[in-house]
């Protein structure tokens, strides 16, 4: 506040201004908040900071639907991790029990017998064994098919938002080109150029069909996020363009990402499960996988559809598993459904 | 009215700064102004429709150490005039001219690289809705080192002492704790406190505050208003203060320029505009300002109509469909920004002085 000058001339409304301005000027000072002594009582526990992640955790940990698709998650994963401890038998090995069972004319699938649950193949194999094996190809199959294809989703997708311009007009096309194949059979294709099919042609092929979906929700978010108040406020401190970008942008714009990631993985798995279907995954059975088990199942389904309904059955739950906690998270990170 | 400042030591100087003591004071001190706006004109063109000139022609200078006003009801362009200073519009599909002089540079010549530098350390500016401005994923005190770190060069560890001493010098309580917390922990005030604080980080000369109390309660408008006025005068920045709130304006700022339709149509020191508004588009907006002492039941008094019902201005005056005493000429050809007796006025018919 400057010192009053005095002014020649008395003016009332000069006045009325000059108290008004000492009352807005010294309200409620900055100063005073300062002085306030804080006993120990008034001794805040020190909690950190709360960030949007840890607050989004905080209302998962109470949702049942999240948690419900996180036991189901948690169940396959360690299923995966363990399955050689877990499976009885071994998955390649024709077992001469069943064999002893099994022939070619009357009985080509030999049921459930002690020691094999489910009973066995078409080869003499234990199906339980092959079933708890199988969690791992498939497991692999869909993570890293995810991983990948999140990986190339969010440099495109940061291309383009962090850009703009004909950078983002050039991404973005080569995005609608592949947007514009159906998923599948863009995944066919990629599938069917490799020599020799493996499991890395499976991922590869899913990983690039995920791609632009990834690309074009972050570019999304990012353009959103550009336009916004803080990266504004950020740019007007001067902030260095890659800071705003990797600092301000990014993180800010992950959250449908990685919502979309985790309702992804059940689709990749579930296209994975195609491609082996369609005889373009892992034509290597001694490494059993569901897809490829529901691929072999597809001869004898008419008279023992047991063989394609139990991998079908395991791959519809591990989707529904990583579906309930994607859309959970989605919930938990909007903050407009909060409660 | 003090004799010496009849003898204008800058004469090139079109704009008047009247305020009494303090405008002597940057006189006798031969202080050139920190920033000098001369005729900046902001035009947003879009393919396929009229341009449209948002800001038209704007002049006016900020001493150091001063605080000047921009004032005007939504849509007058005090925002674009605060984002065109600081190289803020977007850069496609607008159009900036004139000339923004801040210690003899012009601002508007600069690249992006070189403006980039000035934002923040030179330049800072403080925005309306604190919740929004702050980014909601870092912990408020990454925010403050992030700048100290860009423009001073500072270590990550050498700048969190320097951002706690800041965030105590705003007032914002317990200030190692707050640190670490998030945007969301934080109330309005303490946002913008924060706010404050990472833009005043840098120490820059020229601080633009644009509708800083806006989003905030009464009482908390008081304190951040109070804040910074201390922090403006104990650090001599100048500051330029945009908006709508006559009440900010009697408080703070030292010289105000009163905007309408993009143009500035009076200037004058605080004390003088408030007790003798000549521009009836000023005298409107004080007059529609209630009134504890005013009869009960007694009804506002508006400014009639809006802005839509504006004219050009390059060919009457914008503001004559809503005057409350339009005369012929009004309508007819524009008014120019005349000075006289420290004053700025752009009017045929301006309101009678009272003495």
């Amino acid at each position: 506040m400057n010192p009053s000058p005095m002014d020649p001339r008395p003016s009332a409304k000069k006045d009325r201004i000059d108290s008004l301005a000492e009352t807005s000027g010294r309200g409620g000072t900055a100063t005073a908040v300062k002085d306030v002594h804080v006993g120990a009582a008034g001794k805040v526990k020190d909690t950190g900071g709360v960030s949007l992640i840890a607050s989004a955790w905080a209302r998962l940990r109470r949702n049942p639907v999240f948690l419900l698709g996180l036991a189901i998650t948690v169940v396959f994963v360690l299923l995966a991790l363990f399955a050689p401890l877990l499976a009885p038998n071994d998955p390649t090995k024709r077992m001469p029990e069943l064999l002893e069972d099994l022939s070619r004319s009357t009985n080509p699938v030999p049921g459930p017998e002690a020691g094999f649950p489910l009973g066995s193949d078409d080869f003499g194999r234990d199906l339980l064994s092959r079933l708890i094996v199988g969690a791992r190809q498939t497991l692999i199959v869909g993570v890293f098919a995810t991983l990948f294809g999140l990986a190339g989703g969010i440099i495109l997708g940061t291309l383009a938002g962090a850009f703009g311009g004909w950078v983002d007009s050039l991404v973005m096309r080569i995005v609608d080109v592949m947007l514009s194949v159906p998923s599948l059979l863009l995944a066919v294709s990629i599938a069917a150029l490799a020599p020799r099919p493996s499991q890395w042609t499976v991922i590869i092929a899913i990983a690039v069909v995920q791609v632009p979906i990834f690309a074009r929700l972050l570019r999304g978010s990012m353009l959103a996020q550009r336009a916004s108040d803080h990266v504004l406020a950020a740019r007007a401190l001067g902030v260095k363009q890659s800071s705003i970008v990797f600092r301000h942008m990014l993180p800010n714009s992950l959250g449908p990402v990685i919502v979309q990631s985790t309702l992804v993985l059940a689709t990749s798995i579930i296209d994975a499960a195609a491609l082996s279907f369609l005889g373009l995954g892992n034509p290597d059975d001694r490494q059993p996988e569901w897809g490829q088990m529901l691929g072999a199942s597809q001869q004898w389904i008419r008279d023992y559809p047991h063989l394609a309904f139990y991998p079908a059955a395991c791959i519809i739950v591990v989707a529904l598993g990583f579906t309930l906690m994607g859309e959970s998270l989605r919930e938990a990170l909007d903050p407009k459904s909060r409660r | 009215m003090s004799p010496t400042t009849t003898a204008d030591p800058t004469p090139t100087d079109q704009t008047n700064v009247a305020d009494r003591d303090k405008a002597r004071r940057w006189r006798e001190g031969g202080s050139e102004p920190l920033l000098r706006v001369r005729d900046l004109r902001v035009t947003f063109q879009r393919q396929g429709q009229e341009p449209f000139e948002a800001v038209q022609g704007v002049s006016f200078d900020v001493h150091p150490g001063q605080t000047v006003g921009l004032v005007g009801e939504s849509g007058c362009g005090k925002s674009v005039t605060s984002l065109a200073i600081m190289g803020l519009l977007p850069q496609r599909g607008n159009k900036v001219t004139g000339t923004v002089d801040y210690e003899g540079t012009n601002l508007l010549d600069l690249s992006d690289q070189q403006m980039r530098d000035k934002r923040g350390k030179d330049i800072a500016m403080v925005f309306q809705d604190p919740l929004s401005s702050l980014n909601p994923v870092v912990p408020i005190g990454l925010q403050v080192t992030e700048v100290l770190e860009r423009h001073r060069g500072m270590s990550r560890k050498a700048a969190t002492p320097v951002a706690r001493e800041l965030l105590d010098r705003v007032g914002i309580p317990d200030p190692d704790r707050r640190l670490k917390d998030y945007p969301h922990q934080l109330s309005g005030g303490m946002r913008q406190r924060a706010l404050i604080a990472i833009a005043l980080a840098c120490q820059p000369r020229l601080l633009i505050a644009d509708e800083p109390t806006t989003a905030l309660d009464v009482t908390i408008q008081a304190q951040i208003l109070a804040l910074l006025k201390e922090l403006v005068e104990e650090s001599g920045t100048a500051l330029v203060m945009i908006t709508h709130d006559l009440g900010v304006v009697a408080g703070l700022c030292d010289e105000v320029n009163v905007l309408y339709g993009g143009r500035i149509v009076e200037r004058g020191d605080r004390h003088d505009l408030f007790a003798q508004p000549r521009h009836p588009y000023t005298h409107g907006l004080l007059a529609s300002i209630p009134r504890l002492d005013a009869p009960r039941g007694q009804r506002l008094t508006p400014i009639p109509g809006s802005v839509s019902d504006n004219l050009p201005w390059t060919s009457a005056c914008a503001f004559a469909p809503r005057c409350s005493q339009p005369i012929e000429v009004c309508t007819q050809k524009m008014p120019e920004l005349e000075e006289h007796h420290q004053r700025a006025l752009r009017c045929f018919n301006p309101v009678e002085a009272t003495r």
